[in-house]
């Protein structure tokens, strides 16, 4: 197992107030990694620590370390707009961009100059939305606004954009937790499909979820982080009593 | 026999008195609140028919189109044409918007989308002072800065540099023109443009922008493609907002731009706005057959192009509150 | 994934944003200009006598004497205007919020609101002269007040509008669950929890009222007395600069610059002044 993310000492800092503390931390690659734990242990502050979208809250503090492909990401140097294409994100709630569908998916590809003929774009928009499960239920309506899919749909549409731009690890910030049971399937199935190609990271709340996806796991307390291993052995297993008591249902 | 402290004393029977003067008090209150509101609307009504009503003597004597479009303005020989205040009231108010536009898009777009805390703390105080100032302040350093700098700058440069070209040509070299209205009308109306947009910009959710950086967007690239789109017909409308601030300015206008009636050529040429030409004229000359009901007629216009202007930004903005 | 300094997509970037702080540097470099300005030409002749005595025989040919006409005169117009306008304002922006909520009446009376405020000053002073024609009324304090009053009434009426419409809704609700009317919400609830905001409306009301000069040119008329009556004319501060600008005189013309520091000075005092007052009212209200 190689590490694709190495978290080394990281600190987050909300004005005055710690979100996270000494978080060190390794995901591995091409495995679906989930991040668990109690509501307001630094769960998605962790998550997001992957992409920098830290930094987009005023008067956050960061410090440590965060590697991708043994690269700190938070180093003076480093293209922040490169991260993110590379460390992709599917939000909370499905976030459609207020253009078509088609554009929704082209969008990414277009910013980062991806492609060079429209014939090109046309044939990876539909690339990427066979991939995400959505093709079939938007081939004959790709220039309707995004906004006239359904919130299952477009939360699809939201993973295909972001597959769109090619990246190598994809962010899940409890990416189901405002779909039906139905489109959350759906969501889940994909992800399990992808995993072989790319890294996967996923905060969830829900502890079925984590049984159902996770090859890996890190279980957070407090900020900090409790527990991580191998999703079988975690869940069998726990080495720590907080971790136990989690999944014994306490919290 | 000892009270019981929790029961209340208040008896049913003064209970029930109570509530009813209480439900009477609010009744009241209803109505008499109800009928202050009538008054905004009305105040509208009034105002539009007594102005319709003095200037009617001069509406229905001449003909709209030559009222509208005559360029003879001789009152004491009872010619009235606006065609020159109309256009020097243009003139003015889209020098001054045109002006204003890029830097209010720009300093809200960064207020908005860049600035943080500290920034913010420091512009705030900068445009609130701006917003206050009184036009007459206005007018007296547009009278002591702006139009000497038109005049022995921003002129013959642009007489030099443009001079073959008629609209920045320097025939009246005086400094009061078009251009000195503009740039104090720009200066006035700036706060209230950037307010504008600035609160059109907060509408959108912060979602949308997070869901264009996550892809690896920068952020002028999310503003330009992803934003501006959505708030463009928000940017009109605050336009429109402050085109009509500008349109019916009168004192800080007045002061800087020269009021000679004529249409204008050239930035630099001067001009006479309807609201100078009200505040000019109006009160005094009365014994002039029919002035008085030709300068409420220009009041008159002045107000239906402002309406029409208003209407349109409130109902355009209102999409944008919800 | 290095930075590349000369990367399209992030010189457009910088760019950008070297052009929107240099905006904002403008726009501050322009108020720096005005404030300067006024200060600079206006300081020199601003002397005790300015603000303490009214103009003597002569003064508008650069004689002794000073605007304390109309210094007093502007501040009765604006406090008259503002108190009458207040009469008007709270009642509808309480009824706007706490009775009519989003229904469409309220929706109208909004955008008649909106729509006065548009109305330029200059307007409403031709109209309110004709109105005083037709009432063989003649330019007088009370007739500058009702008319400055209509220029505040929008100003102040929006201003509260949108202060109230920021109250949470639980706070009216608690109350309402205890069974109270509207109009005791209204009074013992959103008054005393958006009176910070409330009074900053009026005092926004006020600094624009003082400084108008279209509204009260024709219906206030100018006087060198200090006004002692509703029913006489008044001097106002405004139309001081206004006026003596327009001498040839070059001592009147100073003292014109000196008028207009006098009001800016005012004008900012109310303005700062509003804010430090919400500030302290803040602390009064539930957070």
């Amino acid at each position: 197992m190689s590490a694709h993310i190495d978290v080394t000492n990281l600190n987050v800092f909300y004005g005055k107030q710690q979100a996270l503390t000494n978080v060190s931390i390794s995901i591995p690659r091409q495995q679906i990694t989930v991040i668990m734990g109690p509501s307001g242990c630094g769960k998605t502050t962790l998550l997001k620590s992957f992409n920098r979208f830290l930094e987009l809250t005023d008067g956050t503090t960061i410090t440590g370390a965060v590697h991708v492909d043994g690269q700190n990401i938070y180093a003076g140097d480093v293209d922040v707009t490169a991260v993110r294409k590379r460390v992709g994100l599917l939000a909370q709630r499905p976030t459609p961009l207020p253009m078509s569908i088609y554009d929704n998916v082209c969008y990414g590809m277009s910013i980062h100059q991806m492609r060079t003929s429209k014939a090109d774009y046309t044939a990876a928009v539909q690339h990427y939305l066979e991939l995400a499960g959505l093709w079939d239920e938007v081939k004959t309506r790709l220039h309707e606004p995004a906004t006239s899919l359904s919130i299952g749909q477009q939360q699809r549409l939201c993973l295909a954009r972001g597959l769109a731009v090619e990246p190598e690890v994809i962010l899940g910030d409890e990416p189901t937790s405002a779909l039906d049971p139905i489109s959350s399937q759906h969501i889940e199935k994909r992800m399990l499909e992808l995993k072989s190609q790319y890294t996967t990271v996923i905060v969830t709340h829900t502890l079925r979820q984590a049984k159902r996806l996770a090859d890996y796991v890190i279980f957070m307390y407090m900020g900090e982080v409790v527990e991580a291993g191998v999703a079988r052995e975690v869940f069998s297993n726990p080495q720590q009593e907080r971790t136990r008591q989690y999944l014994e249902g306490v919290f | 026999m000892a009270q019981n402290p929790i029961q209340s004393t208040a008896t049913t029977r003064n209970q029930r008195v109570v509530v009813a003067s209480r439900r009477r008090t609010d009744t009241w209150a209803r109505r008499v609140f109800f009928v202050i509101t009538v008054l905004p609307i009305g105040l509208i009504a009034v105002v539009l028919i007594g102005l319709l009503y003095r200037s009617w003597p001069i509406l229905s004597r001449y003909p709209l189109v030559d009222l509208l479009f005559g360029v003879d303005w001789k009152p004491s020989e009872g010619r009235f044409g606006f065609y020159s205040f109309i256009v020097g009231t243009v003139w003015v108010t889209v020098v001054g918007v045109g002006l204003a536009i890029p830097p209010c898009i720009l300093v809200a777009i960064y207020l908005a989308e860049y600035a943080g805390a500290r920034i913010r703390l420091l512009a705030k105080p900068i445009l609130d002072v701006l917003a206050a100032i009184p036009p007459v302040v206005y007018g007296v350093w547009g009278l002591l800065s702006v139009v000497p700098l038109v005049e022995t700058v921003l002129g013959p440069w642009s007489q030099q540099l443009l001079g073959f070209w008629g609209l920045f040509a320097v025939q009246q070299p005086t400094g009061f023109s078009v251009l000195a209205g503009g740039i104090v009308l720009a200066v006035m109306i700036t706060p209230l443009i950037i307010a504008v947009i600035f609160e059109i910009f907060n509408t959108v959710p912060v979602d949308l922008r997070n869901a264009s950086l996550a892809i690896g967007a920068t952020r002028w690239e999310t503003i330009q493609r992803v934003l501006l789109p959505q708030v463009m017909p928000g940017i009109i409308a605050a336009i429109v907002l402050g085109a009509s601030r500008a349109f019916g300015e009168t004192i800080a206008v007045l002061m800087v731009v020269g009021n000679i009636a004529q249409v204008p050529h050239s930035l630099f040429d001067a001009a006479y706005p309807l609201p100078a030409l009200i505040a000019n004229n109006y009160g005094e000359m009365m014994s002039i057959p029919l002035y008085d009901a030709a300068l409420l007629c220009a009041a008159l216009i002045l107000l239906v192009i402002i309406l029409l202007f208003n209407i349109f930004a409130t109902v355009v903005l209102k999409r944008f509150v919800k | 994934m290095r930075l590349q300094p000369w990367n399209r997509r992030h010189l457009i970037e910088r760019i950008m944003q070297i052009a929107m702080i240099g905006s904002l540097v403008i726009v501050g470099l322009c108020l720096g200009a005005i404030l300067w300005t006024i200060i600079a030409r206006g300081l020199p002749s601003l002397t005790w006598q300015m603000i303490s005595q009214t103009p003597k025989g002569g003064f508008y040919m650069g004689k002794e004497g000073g605007v304390l006409n109309a210094i007093l005169g502007s501040l009765y117009l604006a406090s008259g205007a503002t108190a009458l306008a207040i009469v008007f304002a709270l009642p509808i922006a309480l009824y706007l919020q706490t009775y009519l909520a989003t229904s469409g009446w309220a929706q109208l009376v909004r955008l008649a609101l909106d729509v006065l405020w548009g109305i330029p000053s200059i307007v409403y002073g031709a109209f309110g002269f004709t109105l005083m024609i037709v009432l063989g009324v003649r330019a007088s304090l009370l007739a500058g007040i009702i008319v400055l009053a209509l220029v505040e009434l929008p100003i102040m009426t929006r201003a509260m509008d949108e202060v109230i419409r920021r109250l949470p809704r639980d706070l009216a609700q608690a109350a309402l669950a205890l069974g109270s009317t509207k109009l005791e919400v209204a009074l013992r609830v959103v008054i005393p929890q958006t009176l910070p905001g409330i009074v900053t409306a009026v005092l926004l009301a006020f600094g624009r009222g003082i400084g108008d000069a279209a509204a009260v040119l024709f219906t206030a008329g100018y006087t060198d007395r200090i006004p002692t009556s509703l029913l006489r004319a008044t001097a106002s501060l405004p139309l001081a600069v206004f006026f003596q600008l327009g001498t040839p005189y070059p001592e009147v013309r100073e003292r014109g610059y000196a008028s207009a520091l006098i009001l800016t000075i005012i004008v900012l005092l109310v303005s700062f002044g509003s804010r430090w007052l919400a500030a302290r009212l803040q602390r009064y209200t539930v957070k």
